[in-house]
C-alpha cells in the first residue's frame, strides 16, 4: 500500500515524522504522548473493559468501540512514566478517528515500521505499537462478529 | 576515582560501597567537575520529558547496541559515544534510570565490559529523586566534544556467551526472570503477536530469583541482610561460586550482575546476554519446564 492509499490522518502523521531529523521525530512523538486523551469516563471507572497489550514494556490498556454508524473509537491509557507507549497510543487514536470498520482493518499491519521510527526509538519498541493496531483490529472483528 | 566517594552509613555494608550514590550526595555534587550524569531509561523518550540538571541520555538500544548484529558497539562506537558525552577515560560516571534502574544497571554493564572504571549508579534511580520532588529540567546539555580512547571490549570476565553455559553445568544459575517466564506458562493467546523465544522454560538447574526481590519499594537497593536471605539462604549461592545470570535479553540480569557483583561481593559473575532469547530459540540446548530447577543435564 501507498502512502496516497492510507487515510488522511495516518499519511499526514506519516509525512511529518518522515520530514524531520531523528532527534526531532522524537520530540514529536512526546508531542503525541502529551496529547494522549484520559479516558471516558465510563472506561476510567470500569478497568475490567480494558485490554492490556501485553507486548508493549510498559502498562498500557486499550478499548474500542464500534459504534451505530460503524465509526471506530479507540481509547487508550498508558501511565506518564511510559511517554513512548503513550505516544504510539496517542498516534493510533488520532490517526483512525472518525474512520469506519472497513477502514481501519485495512490500514496496513506495518503502518508502524513505516513511519520513520525504527531507529529513533528502535524496532524492538516498535512492536509494542505494531501490537497496539493488531489488537485494535482484533478488538474490531470480535465486535462486528458478536 | 575522581569524585569522593558517598560515605553514606546506608552503603557501607556493602562489598563495594562506592558504586552507589545516594539522591542526596548527587544533589549536593551536581556540577563538580569530573563527574557526569547519564541518564537511562526503558522508555526512551522519558529523559525528553524531564532529567535531572546537567545530565545526558544513554540509550541501551540507540546507543549501545551494534545497529546491525546482536552485539554491543565496539571500541571505536565507545570511545565517540562517550566522547560526545562529555565523559573522559577519568570521569567519574553515576547511572539512574527508571524502573528501579533496570536500564541503568544494564548501561552500568556495558560500562564495565570496557573498563571504565568509575561507573556508580544512583541508589533509588529516577523514582526515588521525583518522589523527593527533586529538579527536572527539560533544557539539554550539549557538552563539548572530548576524547575517549579507543579501548576494546572484554567481554570474558564479566559476559557469558551459550557456550560458555553449557560448559558451566554444575555450577550457579539464576534466572531472573517472573515465575511465569521461569516455569514456562505461555500466558499470550491465540492471535497474539509472537513472543521471541520458540521455547518456553529456563535452563536446567537455575535458580529463579526475579530481579526486582533486589529493590524495596522505593527503589533502592535493599538491605545486605535482606539480599543474603535471597541470594544465599534462598538460591544457595555460596562465597567462591562462580555464577552467570540470565533474563529475556540480559538487561533485568545486569541488575541481578550489579547486586551480586558489588553489594554482596562475588567474584566473576557473569551476565548470559544472549538469554532466554537466545536458549528459547537455539536448536539442541537443554530446557526444564515447570517451577523446579531441575537437574544439571548430563553432557551431550
Amino acid at each position: 500500500m501507498t502512502t496516497s492509499d492510507l487515510p488522511p490522518a495516518l499519511a499526514q502523521i506519516q509525512e511529518d515524522f518522515l520530514g524531520l531529523e531523528q532527534r526531532d521525530r522524537l520530540l514529536l512523538l512526546l508531542e503525541f504522548a502529551n496529547e494522549l486523551p484520559e479516558l471516558p469516563l465510563q472506561y476510567s471507572e470500569h478497568p475490567d473493559l480494558l485490554e492490556r497489550v501485553v507486548e508493549c514494556q510498559s502498562p498500557v490498556f486499550i478499548f474500542v468501540e464500534v459504534d451505530e454508524n460503524g465509526i471506530v473509537h479507540l481509547h487508550a491509557t498508558a501511565p506518564k512514566e511510559a511517554p513512548t507507549t503513550r505516544g504510539f497510543a496517542s498516534i493510533l487514536v488520532q490517526g483512525l478517528a472518525g474512520l469506519t470498520v472497513e477502514e481501519v482493518l485495512d490500514v496496513p499491519d506495518d503502518y508502524p515500521n513505516t513511519i520513520g521510527l525504527t531507529e529513533a526509538v528502535s524496532p524492538l519498541r516498535i512492536r509494542g505499537m505494531t501490537a497496539l493496531l493488531g489488537r485494535t483490529k482484533r478488538q474490531i472483528r470480535e465486535k462486528i462478529a458478536a | 576515582m575522581t569524585v569522593e566517594v558517598d560515605s553514606s552509613a546506608k552503603f557501607t555494608e556493602y562489598a563495594h560501597p562506592e558504586r552507589l550514590v545516594s539522591t542526596d550526595w548527587l544533589q549536593a555534587h551536581l556540577g563538580t567537575p569530573g563527574l557526569v550524569v547519564v541518564e537511562s531509561d526503558e522508555d526512551v523518550l522519558l529523559y525528553e520529558t524531564g532529567h535531572i540538571p546537567g545530565s545526558v541520555k544513554i540509550d541501551w538500544h540507540t546507543d549501545l547496541n551494534d545497529p546491525v548484529e546482536r552485539d554491543y558497539i565496539d571500541g571505536e562506537g565507545f570511545a565517540k559515544l562517550l566522547g560526545s558525552k562529555g565523559i573522559t577515560r577519568d570521569s567519574t560516571v553515576v547511572i539512574y534510570g527508571d524502573k528501579n534502574n533496570w536500564w541503568a544497571a544494564y548501561a552500568l554493564w556495558v560500562f564495565t565490559l570496557f573498563g571504565h572504571e568509575d561507573v556508580r549508579l544512583l541508589d533509588g534511580g529516577r523514582a526515588k529523586w521525583e518522589a523527593e520532588g527533586r529538579e527536572y529540567t527539560t533544557s539539554v546539555p550539549t557538552p563539548a566534544a572530548v576524547d575517549y580512547p579507543v579501548v576494546e571490549r572484554n567481554d570474558a570476565p564479566i559476559r557469558a556467551y551459550k557456550d560458555d553455559v553449557l560448559a558451566h553445568f554444575g555450577n550457579p544459575l539464576v534466572d531472573v526472570r517472573s515465575p511465569e517466564e521461569f516455569s514456562g506458562e505461555r500466558t499470550t493467546a491465540p492471535a497474539y503477536p509472537e513472543e521471541g523465544a520458540l521455547r518456553a522454560g529456563h535452563i536446567p538447574s537455575a535458580q529463579n530469583v526475579p530481579w526486582g526481590k533486589a529493590a524495596a519499594d522505593d527503589g533502592t537497593f535493599r538491605s545486605l541482610d535482606e539480599l543474603n536471605s535471597l541470594y544465599r539462604d534462598g538460591a544457595g549461592l555460596k562465597d567462591g561460586d562462580s555464577v552467570i545470570a540470565y533474563c529475556r535479553i540480559g538487561e533485568r540480569s545486569s541488575h541481578t550482575w550489579f547486586v551480586l557483583t558489588h553489594l554482596l561481593g562475588f567474584e566473576g559473575v557473569r551476565n548470559y546476554d544472549g538469554s532466554w532469547t537466545e536458549w528459547g530459540s537455539a536448536v539442541r540446548v537443554p530446557i526444564v519446564k515447570g517451577s523446579e530447577p531441575g537437574a544439571v543435564p548430563a553432557a551431550r
